[in-house]
């Protein structure tokens, strides 16, 4: 086993990633060749708890189910259909080359690696890629309708940090078509009673039999009731983080508490620092908003990001003397298509995120708060006619639209002979998290028989996703990797018996359950739980977001402190335990935000280098690029609870191995 | 953005058995906020007057889970169209209005709380057909079956039904041949639906029968109310296909 050196000197044990062996082209193929499978009359005797019915949760729920395993599966909402992928806009990555134009799965390794900075680990990311095929033949079977040419056969587009068409779409709703057909396959499981599902159900604990994960505590959000649920092994499927940063694009139901619950338990969280801020999301208007509206990154395809090239036009714009459409062509800076003449307006993201922000702190951002910029779709309506335009993006004009009283698609002015469209104004804002449980190659955390997939995981994203990789994942870790490798794990329970609810275990877990429960209704102070999660994602937006600083995130630690201290002291919880209460069930994911803010904190203060979406100011290059440290920081970081929340967690190092890919310096210029 | 003040006219009931009734809440919010995020506010008010908050629906606030509901001023989703009640902005109202809202009103959707209703039949009609029945690891290339633009949108168009049970509200017998159809329509024009497609159709069709929807009068309030624009000619394939199934039986 590697040993890895602290601070202090001390030689602990890295965090053993069980990479199989053989060239990383190889790993999979031989890994399934060569892991313990279970015999169809012992997977009936085997149980699985799977919770959540995204787009990982209901892949998994449902294969493992078809293979003949007993599934439990559960979700937050009132139907696994409505799991926050159903949002999931633009489209999905595979390498099936259909357009000709020089893809392969090497090359969309090699793009992921490179959009993750590298700091994701190469041995999955290829696995990924190779499977991500096998993806769209399964959602085409399962009768999603993707998008198509006249021909009949499927239509591919771009996406961010890439330079082929590879990206399959239906409509501005692939996220939605996909998850129908996980759902589908989902229902056919429940109706044949493979798979047992329960809906408006919250894990509030992962529970541990002799140091195996044996069951969790769900809470019935209708009946308000905890209760136990036991298996031979747990599958987490809950998705990411990003609601500790209140303005999101995530759900309202987004949490993080399932995970954090095994954190809390001994799971090391992986990388949390690794946040996605997602260049082209609605601006925010108020203080009122409860969450932020992406605008998909499919339109980067036809539309062009720009401020005005004078800063006195930036000024009228913000003062509302003038619009968009009335600066002309020449005064216009198209930053982007500037700084990365190769990608242009297809960078990935962490860099169109972060070019905003820079021109936007250089004072030429163009609405009143000055923190928006220009998506301009005049040169394609003038190229393909508004008609073709529309056909592509028209759902999400008309979103645009309801939300802003602006349609992207009205003539503004005609200059020169020149028509200029209303722009769409956009702004970065918090999207997806990279970070996550850390997993094994076999997608098993750091407690034996629990495992995490999807968003819920680490690790194949490294410390930025490329756009229209997250439904691949999600749908590569339940279609075809998670079935597999809990195998592996499974084999050698098949002469365990399921484990009884009755263990004291499950009883000390439901009694915790229930006693922090009843101290949140008695906190009584005056606070609403929406009023401290506004103050935290404050916080975590202004010194833990975009441009990040030794400074700023001790500050931030001070401040998650004093917020911690007002949710022990000062929160109000309207309600009894009984029935169903919002109120009480946001404040159980509130205690969980704080302490992922933390978290968050720390791992972005101990990463002394910028990548992906972790931009430290103290390090960069002269052009304002991310700088890496390859020598220092060429690790995961995992972070291991140390029995309290108001302890510092601990470092364990997964140090990174790469075998094909060179690490260099991402170039997207030339 | 200009500021409103608004009267909500809300429904409150404690739980699936008690006796539910109108309260009157006054609010102050804008024209740039979200019909719900002014449900917020208000929320945050009685919270803070140690009163219980109002429980509704909701989760990606974009209009496509289909968590959301609500019956406002006589409409599901509200005055607008094509849009969801979270994707409602209050510069739909006037100033001073007062706004009734109630939660979806069907026997099949039982009331969980307040503006709450457990829609879990839909789920059930799902899980009787609305699928192809194909387990994952066998399929064949994705392009070796090519479909055609005009079947693969048509499909599409059904497909972006997003399980909100507007219809069922908006529907004077409470019916969910749309809901039914769209899926139904949605595996009828594509050719991995063909091999079950009466199958699907017939244990769909008793299915929603089963769990206590109306029938279908024709009426077409559903397809008005739709946010997603699901077409009725969906339901005159559905009694097509159910038609055909009965003779096939």
């Amino acid at each position: 086993m590697e040993l890895i050196k602290t601070a202090n000197g001390l030689e602990i044990p890295a965090a053993d990633s069980k990479i199989p062996e053989g060239p990383v082209a190889e790993k999979w193929t031989n890994y399934k060749d060569h892991q313990k499978l279970v015999n169809p009359a012992n997977k009936r005797k085997l149980s699985v708890i799977v919770v959540g019915t995204g787009l990982a949760g209901a892949s998994a729920a449902s294969t493992l189910a078809e293979m003949g395993f007993n599934v439990l599966n559960f979700c937050i909402q009132d139907s696994p259909r409505r799991a926050h992928s159903i949002a999931a806009q633009g489209g999905i990555n595979a390498a099936k080359n259909y357009q000709n134009d020089g893809d392969s799965v090497y090359r969309l390794f090699y793009d992921t690696v490179k959009g993750g900075d590298y700091r994701a680990r190469e041995a999955n990311v290829y696995r990924l890629a190779e499977v991500a095929n096998n993806i769209i033949d399964q959602c085409v079977a399962q009768g999603v309708p993707f998008a198509r040419e006249y021909g009949g056969l499927l239509a591919n587009r771009s996406f961010g940090g890439a330079q082929v068409s590879r990206t399959f779409y239906a409509k501005g709703q692939t996220g939605q078509q996909l998850l129908l057909g996980a759902y589908s396959s989902l229902n056919r499981q429940i109706e044949l009673g493979k798979v047992k599902s329960f809906n408006r159900y919250e894990m509030h604990d992962v529970v541990m039999v002799d140091g195996r994960a044996r069951g969790i505590i769900a809470k019935n959000l209708v009946t308000g009731e905890f209760e136990r649920f036991a298996a031979h092994a747990v599958v987490l499927a809950t998705g990411g983080y990003g609601n500790t940063y209140f303005l999101s694009t995530n759900a309202m139901s987004c949490n993080c508490s399932a995970a954090v619950a095994a954190y809390r338990k001994g799971a090391y969280f992986a990388n949390p620092a690794f946040v996605q801020i997602h260049p082209t999301c609605i601006p925010v208007h108020g203080d009122k908003q409860s969450k932020l509206t992406l605008m998909s990154e499919s339109l980067r395809n036809d539309g062009r990001i720009w401020v005005p090239k004078n800063i006195d036009d930036a000024k009228k714009l913000q003062a509302g003397e003038i619009k968009g459409s009335d600066i002309p062509e020449e005064d216009r800076d198209y930053y982007l298509e500037r700084r990365y003449p190769a990608f242009g307006n297809l960078v990935p993201r962490d860099v169109a995120s972060r070019a905003a922000k820079e021109r936007c702190d250089k004072g030429y951002g163009v609405n009143n708060t000055g923190l928006a910029v220009f998506l301009d779709f005049s040169e394609a309506i003038n190229r393909l006619g508004l008609d073709t335009v529309r056909q592509r993006y028209g759902n999400l004009f008309d979103m645009y639209e309801e939300i802003t009283d602006v349609n992207p698609g009205e003539l503004g002015k005609e200059l020169n002979g020149v028509k200029y469209y209303n722009p769409m104004m956009i702004f970065p804002a918090i999207h997806y998290t990279m970070g996550g449980l850390w997993v094994d190659y076999e997608l098993q955390t750091s407690l034996k028989g629990l495992f995490a997939i999807g968003e819920c995981n680490f690790s194949d994203h490294g410390a930025n996703r490329l756009g229209a990789s997250a439904l691949m994942q999600g749908l590569a870790d339940g279609y075809f990797v998670l079935p597999y490798t809990i195998q592996n794990y499974l084999s050698d329970q098949i002469s365990v018996p399921c484990p009884s609810t009755s263990l004291p275990e499950f009883d000390a877990a439901e009694k915790a359950c229930r006693e922090y429960q009843a101290q949140l209704l008695s906190i009584n102070g005056k606070r609403s739980v929406d009023s401290i999660h506004k103050e935290l994602g404050h916080v975590m937006w202004e010194y833990v977001g975009m441009a990040r600083t030794k400074e700023s995130l001790e500050t931030a630690l001070a401040k998650l402190k004093e917020i911690r201290k007002s949710f022990e002291y000062d929160l109000y919880v309207p309600g009894t335990a009984e029935g169903y209460n919002n109120e009480l069930d946001k404040a159980f994911r509130l205690r969980d935000f704080i302490t992922m803010g933390e978290l968050i904190a720390y791992d972005a203060l101990n990463r002394n280098e910028s990548c992906g979406g972790h931009f430290r100011e103290e390090y960069q290059t002269e052009e304002g690029e991310a700088k890496r440290d390859d020598e220092n920081f060429f690790y995961v970081s995992c972070w291991d609870y140390q029995g309290s929340d108001e302890k510092a967690p601990e470092l364990i190092k997964e140090p990174l191995h790469y075998e094909a890919i060179k690490v260099q310096t991402r170039n997207y210029k030339s | 953005m200009s500021q409103m003040k608004v009267t909500l006219r809300v429904w409150r009931q404690a739980g699936p058995k008690a006796k539910g009734d109108f309260k009157n809440y006054d609010v102050v919010t804008d024209s740039d906020t979200s019909f719900l995020e002014t449900l917020d506010i208000l929320n945050e008010q009685l919270v803070e007057n140690r009163e219980e908050p109002i429980a509704f629906d909701s989760d990606c606030r974009e209009g496509i889970c289909g968590m959301c509901s609500l019956y406002i001023n006589g409409h599901p989703h509200g005055p607008a169209t094509g849009a969801t009640t979270c994707q409602l902005y209050m510069r739909r109202f006037k100033d001073g209005e007062t706004i009734t809202v109630e939660p979806w009103r069907s026997a099949a959707f039982p009331v969980i709380k307040d503006l709450i209703v457990d829609r879990n039949a839909f789920d059930k009609i799902q899980q009787a057909g609305g699928y192809v029945s194909f387990n994952c690891g066998g399929a064949q290339d994705a392009n070796n079956l090519p479909i055609s633009k005009e079947a693969a949108d048509m499909a599409m168009d059904s497909a972006t039904c997003i399980g909100c049970g507007a219809c069922v509200a908006a529907c004077k017998n409470g019916s969910a041949m749309l809901f039914v159809s769209a899926k139904v329509s949605q595996f009828a024009l594509l050719p991995q639906g063909q091999v079950e497609r009466a199958r699907r159709a017939r244990k769909m069709v008793a299915k929603m029968d089963e769990l206590g929807f109306g029938n279908c009068t024709n009426t077409g309030a559903c397809a008005a109310e739709c946010p997603k624009n699901i077409s009725l000619s969906n339901i005159a394939r559905l009694n097509r296909e159910f038609i055909k199934a009965k003779f096939a039986e």
